[in-house]
């Protein structure tokens, strides 16, 4: 009964929808309650393949409690959330914490906590090591790994946060928020990386982020969220070709997206 | 001037002893209870390299470190189990927390009709006292394990076992050697307490009782201090094998 609700729903979604972008996360009726509170109240959702979505929203709206339901961090009330219809036990996937200083082990050296991943998949040693500096070369990162993460700053930190999620080449990445612990500088440099990252590696990117500019400045579509039970307000497209830098944030389109988005934000805080 | 800073910890001692003299000096104690800190020293030193006092010293050691290791071999297994489970713990906590508050010396009388008069007995008085401490501390340490640790490992593909063993047993460790250190000082405390009562030949607690009896004052004052030098060592000896292996402890 269930399945085949969810199965008309996804047909009916799939007519609708004929855009560009192949869909590579599809969700379907996710429904989710915190005691009292309903966050997701059967909500629909395409994540195109090989773009980077940025998710944005008010407060408490549950852009964080999406991507962690969509990576099973959370477990979900109802609903159908398939990757190239496949769940996501059968998936590669990275996510990247807000907090680093807790998310990465201390024990650990920095490229034993990078390898973490592979070992669990149980690869041998000396292919883990290749696997590593293969992905080191590849992003071009200067830091010395052979230090324990405590010896790094915050943004080294969460780079090898990045690259513990990178390793597996992952077919989807998420990103919690992953520069809102930083200071500034390191914010802008971190948004820098991240974007050769995705540049260099196309993997389909989820990035939940609480600074509009961020947001915009990142994606190739900016979904922006209601207020609980969350609807998507709207699904920008921000087409500027990459790479994107300072100029990038004066330029017409930027400048309009980012106030429509806010104009779109705006609303929804004004609703409640 | 700063400089100096290191040596500040020197002014707190050369002034105890300066105090102690000037008590001596003025008579404001009775020589007799308080002998000068030379003769003391002269005890102390007599004592450890030809007299009874260094073998005390190596029976109280002895024993200690036989009820610690007994003690951590028993809570440090249980602890991570009860610790993996928190509903197990919050059954079994009253329990803990009421033989943890209950003074190990009450248990002497009990645990000698179990093994007799003799090392036993105060061994096994020691670990027990030890075990509570210790087992408390590192099942709070497996509890209190950072969740976004915990969530990592899981997003990665860890197995409950896996994550036992790479993240738990791991973050448990800095909890764990803070258990080590205050489970050795409380044995220390029980193994000499039972030198100087349960029919015992040797032991510092045995040299301390046997020095008063005898008023031998320096003996005594010597006793004591190789008592106090002894869980100060000790004390420093687990905070160093901490620092070697939890060398992310407060980071």
């Amino acid at each position: 009964m269930l399945i085949k609700a969810a199965a008309t729903i996804r047909s009916s979604a799939g007519a609708a929808t004929t855009v560009a972008a192949p869909a590579h996360v599809t969700i379907r009726g996710l429904s989710k309650r915190f005691s009292n509170t309903t966050i997701y109240d059967n909500f629909n959702l395409d994540i195109p393949r090989g773009k980077l979505v940025s998710i944005f929203g008010p407060n408490g709206c549950g852009k964080s409690t999406l991507i962690n339901i969509v990576a099973g961090l959370i477990p979900r009330d109802a609903g159908e959330i398939l990757f190239d219809g496949k769940p996501l036990s059968q998936i590669k996937f990275g996510y990247v914490f807000q907090n680093y200083r807790e998310a990465l082990f201390p024990w650990l050296r920095s490229f034993e906590n990078i390898e973490y991943p592979l070992k669990l998949m149980r690869m041998p040693k000396s292919e883990r090591r290749a696997r590593v500096e293969r992905l080191v070369a590849h992003l071009g990162v200067k830091i010395d790994l052979t230090k324990y993460p405590y010896q790094l700053s915050g943004g080294q930190q969460q780079l090898v946060s990045i690259m513990r999620a990178l390793v597996v080449e992952p077919e989807i990445l998420f990103l919690d928020e992953p520069f809102s612990a930083l200071d500034y500088e390191m914010t802008l440099f971190m948004r820098e990386q991240l974007q050769r990252i995705f540049m260099e590696s196309g993997t389909t990117t989820v990035l939940v982020s609480h600074d509009l500019e961020e947001a915009v400045y990142l994606a190739d579509r900016v979904l922006l969220l209601s207020r609980h039970p969350a609807r998507i307000a709207d699904y920008v497209h921000y087409d500027t070709p990459r790479p994107r830098n300072d100029d990038t944030l004066s330029q017409p389109d930027f400048v309009t997206t980012k106030a429509h988005c806010l104009d779109v934000f705006q609303q929804e805080v004004r609703r409640a | 001037m700063r400089r100096l800073d290191p040596y500040l910890p020197v002014l707190g001692v050369a002034g105890l002893i300066l105090l102690w003299y000037i008590a001596v000096w003025t008579q404001l104690v009775d020589p007799v209870l308080l002998p000068p800190p030379t003769d003391t020293f002269h005890a102390m030193w007599t004592g450890m390299v030809s007299g009874k006092l260094g073998s005390d010293f190596f029976h109280t050691v002895e024993r200690t470190i036989y009820a610690t290791i007994i003690a951590a071999i028993i809570a440090i297994p249980l602890g991570i189990f009860l610790g993996a489970s928190e509903r197990l713990y919050r059954s079994l906590e009253f329990v803990i927390d009421f033989f943890r508050s209950t003074p190990a010396s009450a248990m002497f009388p009990l645990f000698l009709v179990l093994f007799g008069v003799g090392d036993r007995t105060k061994i096994s008085v020691a670990a027990f006292g030890a075990a509570l401490v210790i087992l408390f501390n590192v099942a709070y340490g497996v509890m209190n394990a950072r969740k976004t640790r915990l969530l990592a490992a899981k997003v990665m593909g860890a197995s409950r076992l896996r994550i036992l063993m790479d993240v738990m047993l791991l973050e448990s460790l800095p909890q764990t050697f803070i258990g080590l250190r205050n489970g050795v000082s409380l044995a220390l405390v029980i193994v000499v307490v039972a030198e100087m009562f349960i029919g015992s030949t040797d032991g510092l607690g045995n040299r301390v009782f046997e020095a008063q009896q005898l008023f031998a004052m320096p003996d005594m004052y010597a006793a004591i201090f190789a008592a106090g030098a002894l869980g100060y060592g000790l004390n420093l000896l687990f905070l160093m094998i901490e620092r070697r292996f939890v060398h992310w402890s407060g980071k």
